[in-house]
């Protein structure tokens, strides 16, 4: 737009944030997206009553040694470990299910109900649009694991003691550091998201049926965590993007182990410049026929 | 240059063409043509009837023209500028329906234009809820608006629809069976907002398959069958050209003496005679036309025409030629009815 004052009416340069925040609001609206987030909510709410029934409210009774998700064992003695054991708990399957939902819908859901043409000719402009619809999907993955880590604290607080948190290192921290490694730790799960999220985004531009591109990056999801669990496969699992998801627990070491993280972020990035460069390829060349 | 808050868009000199295709071309995959060579031209300020059966290629032919789908060869021109390639700057001055209304059923009427003004790069979000109003208004929705979209019924459906076109004054507006689902005082509503919305000096390209209406509101038409473009012109241009091959038109008389009139009207020339009870229907020979026919015999004259029925003791209740509607220019130009396209 070389020739701006040749146009009646300019482009407002905020605009793309107008249709952000236009796109971030109807999103979380929906009566699906609240009940995602109450999923994810209810998750530590289950694992902590049922920690507190399984060890009848005995500080240290969880014991050490046991199978089960991690931290689980640290809970009893310590509520902010709940929120390591919700978040742990729901990164493998509740938050990228509910991430697949919010991202195969993006794309597709506006093409299923006919509203993507009318979007387009506002014109809302396609690059412009995919841009929107993923860091709306982006923002579902942060707020979704601060709900999952704001109930949990919640839980925790509410049914367990509070206190200075013991590292996996084995040193100590205050709880107002521990508060801070928690969000922390939100923070690296939201971002082991931002592959998942692209990936979804991509199938939402291959259809115009909004179910078939949440079921199809669900099943997605669920084949990649099935082949990350085969050991012959050992050579590819290292490109499949949850396969160091639960690196977030070197956040809890003194001092932290960067590399599994650092090869987490690379991998998800990665993720996010493929599949969003084929899904930019796909949408800005596509016949809206719907 | 700072935009002064204008409510009539620019008229850009006259002569100027609101759409222009040449040659405009879809096929779809596996071959088959749904626009075949279409040279279009919308005048600038007309109103402009699209014509044509379901599936002759008049919704290809608009979403060509607004972008959403590639055309295979051939280009557009929509308010002067090359589409798609210049969609971010004549979008904002086109308002569109396509294809019917599609809202966000969760979303209220107002909600719904608020994030269609939101998706507009041009739109001004200080102005947006004053806009929406004064749209909302303008289709009669007012007292809906706090309504969930999902309740509404399909007239009210098209009327939002039509006011996310109106959101903006417009340059050009694209409407795609508009009063689809209306009920017959909506139709007229959206008929008087067409006439007011072209007075004001907005081009409407309306399609259509209600031919009335198109006769009613419509300066120009273009008649697609089969992917093809038959024919464009001013409506009345149109009717004269139907005129012109038939005489006056088809003559129509009415008389409870049907054999006998079919045997004077053949006497003097009328052919195709068809009779359907009292109505005796048929083609006045093409010499009965003004200018007169080179013919030895003089032009006939309508009225002679009657005379004679009547000397031959034929009793006449009603005697005349029928207007060529458009619905005529239509089916001798397709050779068809308005049905599916094959």
């Amino acid at each position: 737009m070389s020739q701006a004052e040749a146009v009646p009416r300019r482009p407002r340069p905020l605009w793309s944030l107008g249709l952000l925040r236009s796109e971030i609001g109807t999103t979380f609206r929906r009566w699906r997206t609240l009940a995602l987030l109450a999923v994810l909510a209810g998750v530590p709410i289950l694992v902590g009553i049922a920690v507190k029934i399984e060890t009848g409210g005995r500080p240290g009774g969880g014991g050490g040694g046991e199978v089960g998700p991690a931290f689980i064992s640290q809970v009893t003695n310590n509520g902010l470990f709940l929120v390591f054991t919700s978040l742990a708990v729901t990164l493998p399957f509740f938050l990228p299910m509910s991430i697949g939902v919010i991202a195969g819908d993006s794309i597709a859901g506006e093409a299923h109900g006919g509203t993507l043409r009318y979007l387009l000719v506002a014109p809302a402009g396609r690059t412009r649009l995919l841009l929107v619809k993923y860091a709306t999907t982006l923002t579902f993955c942060l707020v979704g694991t601060l709900v999952v880590a704001l109930s949990a604290l919640a839980t925790g607080a509410l049914l367990f003691p509070l206190g200075d948190v013991t590292l996996l290192s084995g040193t100590s921290i205050s709880f107002g550091e521990g508060l801070l490694r928690a969000l922390a730790i939100a923070c690296a799960v939201a971002l082991s998201l931002v592959g998942v999220a692209a990936v979804g985004l991509f199938i939402s531009t291959l259809t115009s049926s909004g179910i078939a591109a949440m079921a199809t990056t669900v099943g997605l999801l669920i084949t990649v965590q099935i082949l990350d669990t085969i050991p012959q496969l050992d050579a590819i699992q290292p490109y499949l993007f949850p396969h160091y998801w639960l690196s977030f627990a070197d956040l809890l070491r003194d001092p932290v182990y960067w590399d599994q993280l650092q090869k987490n972020f690379g991998l998800q990035a990665l993720y996010a410049v493929v599949f969003g460069s084929a899904a930019w390829a796909r949408f800005t060349t596509r016949d809206i026929t719907a | 240059m700072p935009q002064p808050p204008a409510t009539a868009p620019e008229h850009p000199p006259s002569g100027e063409r609101a759409i222009e295709t040449r040659g405009l071309t879809k096929a779809y995959r596996g071959g088959q043509l749904a626009v075949d060579g279409l040279d279009l031209v919308v005048p600038r300020g007309s109103v402009f009837g699209f014509l044509g059966p379901n599936g002759s290629g008049k919704t290809t032919t608009i979403r060509m023209l607004m972008g959403l789908i590639d055309a295979t060869a051939g280009s557009a021109r929509v308010l002067g500028q090359p589409m798609p390639a210049a969609s971010r700057r004549v979008l904002p001055k086109v308002g569109a329906l396509i294809e019917g209304p599609a809202l966000y059923g969760y979303l209220s009427g107002r909600d719904n234009l608020w994030r269609f003004d939101a998706a507009d790069p041009v739109a001004d979000p200080r102005t947006r809820g004053e806009r929406v109003g004064r749209a909302l208004e303008r289709v009669g929705l007012g007292a809906a608006a706090g309504k969930k979209a999902r309740a509404y019924s399909l007239g009210m459906k098209q009327r939002l629809g039509l006011a996310a076109a109106l959101l903006q004054p417009r340059e050009l507006l694209v409407l795609d069976e508009p009063t689809n689902g209306l009920d017959p005082q909506g139709m007229r509503e959206i008929r008087a907002l067409v006439r007011e919305l072209a007075a004001d000096g907005t081009t409407v390209f309306l399609s259509s398959h209600l031919l009335d209406e198109i006769e009613q509101v419509c300066t120009h038409a273009a008649v697609m069958a089969r992917g093809r473009l038959i024919t464009q012109g001013t409506v009345a241009d149109l009717s004269a050209t139907v005129l012109d091959s038939r005489g006056h038109g088809r003559l129509t008389v009415t008389t409870p003496d049907a054999a006998d009139a079919v045997r004077v009207l053949k006497e003097h020339g009328v052919t195709d005679l068809q009779v359907a009870d009292d109505r005796v229907t048929g083609e006045l020979p093409a010499c009965a036309a003004p200018p007169a026919g080179p013919d030895d015999q003089a032009p006939l004259e309508l009225a002679d025409l009657n005379a004679a029925l009547v000397h031959a003791g034929v009793r006449v209740r009603a005697f005349g030629t029928a207007r060529a509607s458009l619905e005529d220019v239509f089916v001798q130009l397709t050779g068809e009815g308005f049905d599916v396209a094959g």
